[in-house]
């Protein structure tokens, strides 16, 4: 009897890249369904078009350069990658908004480096600091969260807005619009309001905007999940909310009539879809365990400082790509120190 | 200096994987039939292969040394059964290259006779270590427990060690395999006798046997000895059954909480580690006078009948054990020598059971499926959360890869143990181990190469010099000739000289002359013109030309 031979090890695989990414999908949908809850259809219609967007893309280029387009589609990351960018942008964003993004981050930012495993820098960040950069109006054009007295735009009107640009009958842009809690607060610290002062309005809710604390909490369950699920490591988050925190609360104590809460920052924004889902992509992050935690400790302190003083109301996506560039010299330096190696001989 | 832990340290990394051992743990210890023919390899330990001292035709016992060692590092050789040597040649051998070797054939003549072996000691417990080295090398004792390392060189630890601890190895972790399990159960008297005699001979002041805590009936069989033997100094320390605990480096360190060194030894740290089956062989070695020639196989997978553990004679051909245990199943699609992590596969079941086989593993596709295709790499770093090793196997992946041998080796490559955790938990069902493995040979022959090529060039050396040396004699010798010639015109050397330079150049001023005196060939018809003219120049050329100087 003849039998084939391979190398070992031999067992059947549990791992799977696809089963990977379905699973941080999962995690999402709490998050997802509580931002469109708040948010109105125009999140819908944004992760449908980024999605499909980005399958589209992907399977266009990896046709042009000759690649199996099937497995590719199937790892789901095309398909993760639309669905984060399409979380992070406003949901009255006009049609080619999420279309550019989807198409900029996969063919520029993915497969113009290779495709999956070989992108340095995490492509949905890139299609939104690109749309951010060049749209900045558009990029503003976020609904109300429901609830509070003003209430956004419907179905139909999220749908005529969105595909012909035109606001419904007797509104203008301004009016069924509004600035997110981030960049309300900075713009009214501008103003010397002090932090009591911004936050007495309603839109402010308890601690990081109206809404926007119930989105946060969401991903960060989903997030939790998706860590105990063993699908992501506790490094990155873990790194990232603490290094927010410990920067914000130095600032807080500091001169709290100028400067955010640490829970203000910790639940406002991006910061929970940021740190478990964002940071985590595991292709453009540091990959040793204390390179990780440094890694994610980077991020969360450039968010504070690009929120408090940079030019962005939300600093997640230029966070997350000023330190994919630093993860590579992050890694080469936390090598860990190997098994039965004393600490000297460490470099 | 090493001391046992209260309890167990974890070690980093691992997998929990799921234990098959149920499979063959289904009965008592049975011993195999002896095949008709056995093929006895020469090399069936790290180091020296032994050399035969049997011919082709002798008759042999059971025990009898067939082949001695050559060198240290080395282990004999001793017939399993009496019979004829029917051959000594090349055949196949239980190795990932598929490769064959020197073996030494037995038929059998099913009697089974037992030549006296002269292993047996009396009062060994009294008796110089160095005595008891020389009969466990003389028995051909093996590590039994994958490595096949000579075990006299391991209870010899040198004049500057002290052996604090000697730990014993019963932490089986592989999935599947439970020949070990299946010893501690069946002859827990045998083991504790070996550990006694290793102690003794290594005079070793702790003594630890390390079993993973999923093994309650072989704990229990040990302890129940112990007991009976009234023995205090000998400790069981259940370990967490998580893969590979039965690594030695693990093991060592969940017992004491220290590191072998990298690219030392446990006895760097005191620590002398040994395998159940190792113990139990000295013993049958040095109480019985029985030489090591059988062991403990398990045979197991959903493609065998009937899976169960063995007492092989060394040199069974693994299909005669197949058909023992109820022959394969009709979906029988794999067949593994050694555990589904770190043993390798074989082409057909030919090959011997040898002194290091510790598992025999027919499987199904299910079990045992062909890994998806690999993509690429998403650097998600679950690989380096397993590595026992603590390395960066995405790294030494990537640097294998890109045949970047001095990379990997900063990424100390030669740290890995191949315990494959990494790949398998790799999402992209990367053939990592597969690399690692590519990348050590590449090594290794890149060293060779660099060696050969180091003699070679030492060697074009010394010629070169070799040749200079000759060169150098032989002016030196004609100087010394010269010199006796220069020694009789001594007087008026300087007159001499001068006036053979002047001779000298009369000779060539005499030559010019004449060669100029000699009409070129083409001037032969010429009109009366142009033999004035041509006459001219020569005149003209005659007067003008130097005086040879
Ligand atoms: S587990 Fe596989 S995919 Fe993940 S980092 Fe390691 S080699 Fe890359
Ligand atoms: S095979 Fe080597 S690199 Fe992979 S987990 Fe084991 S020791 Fe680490």
């Amino acid at each position: 009897m003849e039998f084939p031979t391979r190398s070992s090890p031999y067992l059947p695989v549990s791992n799977d890249v696809s089963r990977l990414m379905v699973r941080v999908m999962l995690a999402l949908i709490p998050g997802a369904l509580v931002l469109s809850w708040f948010f109105g259809w125009g999140i819908i219609f944004n992760l449908l078009i980024t999605t499909s967007t980005a399958l589209l893309a992907e399977a266009a280029v990896l046709q042009l350069r000759g690649k199996p387009v099937r497995p590719a589609l199937l790892d789901g990351s095309a398909a993760l990658t639309g669905l984060l960018l399409g979380l992070s942008l406003p949901p009255l964003a006009p049609w080619w908004i999420p279309v550019i993004g989807a198409l900029f981050a996969i063919v520029v930012a993915k497969q113009l480096y290779g495709g999956l495993g070989y992108n340095p820098f995490n492509p949905a960040m890139i299609g939104f600091v690109v749309l951010i950069i060049s749209f900045p109006l558009q990029m503003t054009l976020w609904s109300p969260p429901t609830g509070i007295g003003q209430e956004g735009p419907g179905f139909t009107e999220t749908l005529q807005l969105v595909f012909s640009g035109k606001p419904p009958d007797g509104e203008t842009l301004d009016s069924i619009t509004m600035a997110t809690p981030l960049d309300e607060s900075k713009t009214q610290s501008g103003l010397n309001l002090t932090w009591d002062e911004i936050l007495s309005d309603p839109r402010f809710g308890h601690y990081g905007g109206y809404g926007w604390e119930w989105v946060n909490l969401a991903f960060l369950l989903g997030g939790l999940w998706l860590w105990k699920q063993r699908a992501i490591q506790w490094h990155i988050p873990a790194g990232m909310l603490g290094g927010l925190f410990v920067i914000s609360l130095m600032f807080y104590f500091a001169d709290a009539d100028s400067y955010g809460s640490p829970l203000f920052h910790l639940f406002s924004g991006a910061t929970m879809i940021g740190a478990f889902f964002i940071a985590t992509d595991p292709v453009s992050a540091a990959t040793t365990p204390r390179g990780r935690l440094y890694y994610g400790a980077g991020i969360g302190i450039l968010v504070y400082i690009i929120r408090t003083w940079g030019g962005y109301p939300d600093g997640i996506a230029f966070a997350v790509l000023l330190m994919n560039m630093a993860a590579p010299t992050i890694d080469y330096y936390t090598k860990p120190r190997v098994f039965g190696q004393r600490e000297e001989q460490d470099d | 200096m090493a001391t046992l832990l209260e309890k167990p340290a974890t070690f980093h990394g691992g997998l929990h994987l799921s234990a098959e051992k149920a499979q063959s743990l289904t009965g008592p210890l049975k011993p195999a039939l002896i095949p008709r023919r056995l093929y006895v390899p020469l090399s069936q330990n790290i180091g020296e292969p032994a050399e035969a001292v049997v011919k082709t035709g002798n008759r042999v016992l059971r025990g009898q040394l067939i082949a001695r060692s050559l060198g240290y590092i080395s282990a004999p050789v001793h017939a399993p059964t009496s019979g004829v040597i029917s051959d000594i040649g090349d055949y196949p051998v239980p190795h990932p290259s598929g490769l064959s070797a020197t073996c030494i054939v037995i038929d059998s003549d099913g009697e089974d006779r037992v030549a006296d072996s002269g292993l047996k000691m009396e009062n060994v417990f009294q008796s110089d270590p160095a005595d008891i080295r020389q009969r466990v090398r003389d028995a051909g004792i093996v590590g039994l427990g994958g490595a096949g390392f000579p075990t006299a060189v391991k209870l010899n630890p040198g004049p500057d060690h002290v052996v604090d601890l000697l730990v014993i190895n019963g932490a089986e972790c592989e999935p599947y395999i439970s020949c070990d399990e299946a010893l501690m159960c069946c002859r827990p008297n045998d083991i504790i006798e070996g550990i006694r005699i290793m102690r003794h001979a290594l005079h070793a002041k702790q003594v630890v046997i390390g079993i993973e805590d999923n093994m309650p009936n072989a704990i229990d069989c040990l302890q129940k000895e112990l007991t009976r033997l009234d023995e205090k100094e000998i400790r069981i320390t259940p370990v967490p059954a998580r893969y590979p605990a039965g690594g030695e480096k693990q093991l060592i360190y969940a017992l004491t909480g220290e590191e072998v060194p990298s690219q030392g030894l446990p006895i760097d740290i005191g620590v002398v580690c040994h395998n159940v089956g190792t113990a139990a062989a000295i013993a049958r070695a040095i109480n019985n006078g029985e030489p090591l020639i059988s062991r403990i196989v398990t045979v197991t997978g959903a493609g065998i009948h009937q899976p169960c553990n063995l007492d092989v004679r060394i040199g069974t051909p693994i299909a005669s054990l197949v058909e023992q245990c109820g022959g394969y199943t009709d979906d029988a699609a794999r067949l593994l020598l050694g555990g589904p992590m770190m043993g390798f596969a074989l082409r057909n079941d030919s090959v011997p059971v040898i002194k290091t086989s510790n598992c025999i593993l027919a499987a199904n596709t299910k079990e045992l499926p062909d890994p998806p295709p690999a993509s690429p790499c998403i650097r998600c770093a679950q690989c380096t959360d397993v590595c026992p090793a603590s390395l960066l196997p995405q790294q030494l992946y990537w640097y294998a890869f890109a045949r970047d041998m001095e990379k990997i080796q900063d990424y100390n490559l030669f740290d890995c143990i191949e315990c494959g955790c990494c790949a398998q938990v790799c999402p992209s069902h990367i053939p990592l181990v597969q690399y690692y493995r590519f990348a050590k040979t590449e090594i290794w022959d890149m060293e060779r190469e660099r060696e050969k090529s180091d003699l070679a060039r030492r060697r074009h050396e010394a010629r070169l010099e070799r040749l200079e040396r000759e060169k150098r004699a032989l002016e030196e010798r004609r100087a010394r000739a010269r010199k006796s010639l220069d020694k009789k015109p001594k007087v008026g050397n300087a007159d001499a000289k001068k006036s053979e330079i002047a001779a000298a150049l009369a000779r060539v001023k005499a030559k010019k002359t004449e060669s100029s005196d000699v009409a070129p060939r083409n001037t032969d018809n010429l009109t009366p013109e142009q033999r004035v003219k041509i006459d001219e120049v020569e005149q003209r050329r005659s007067s003008s030309k130097p005086d040879g100087a």
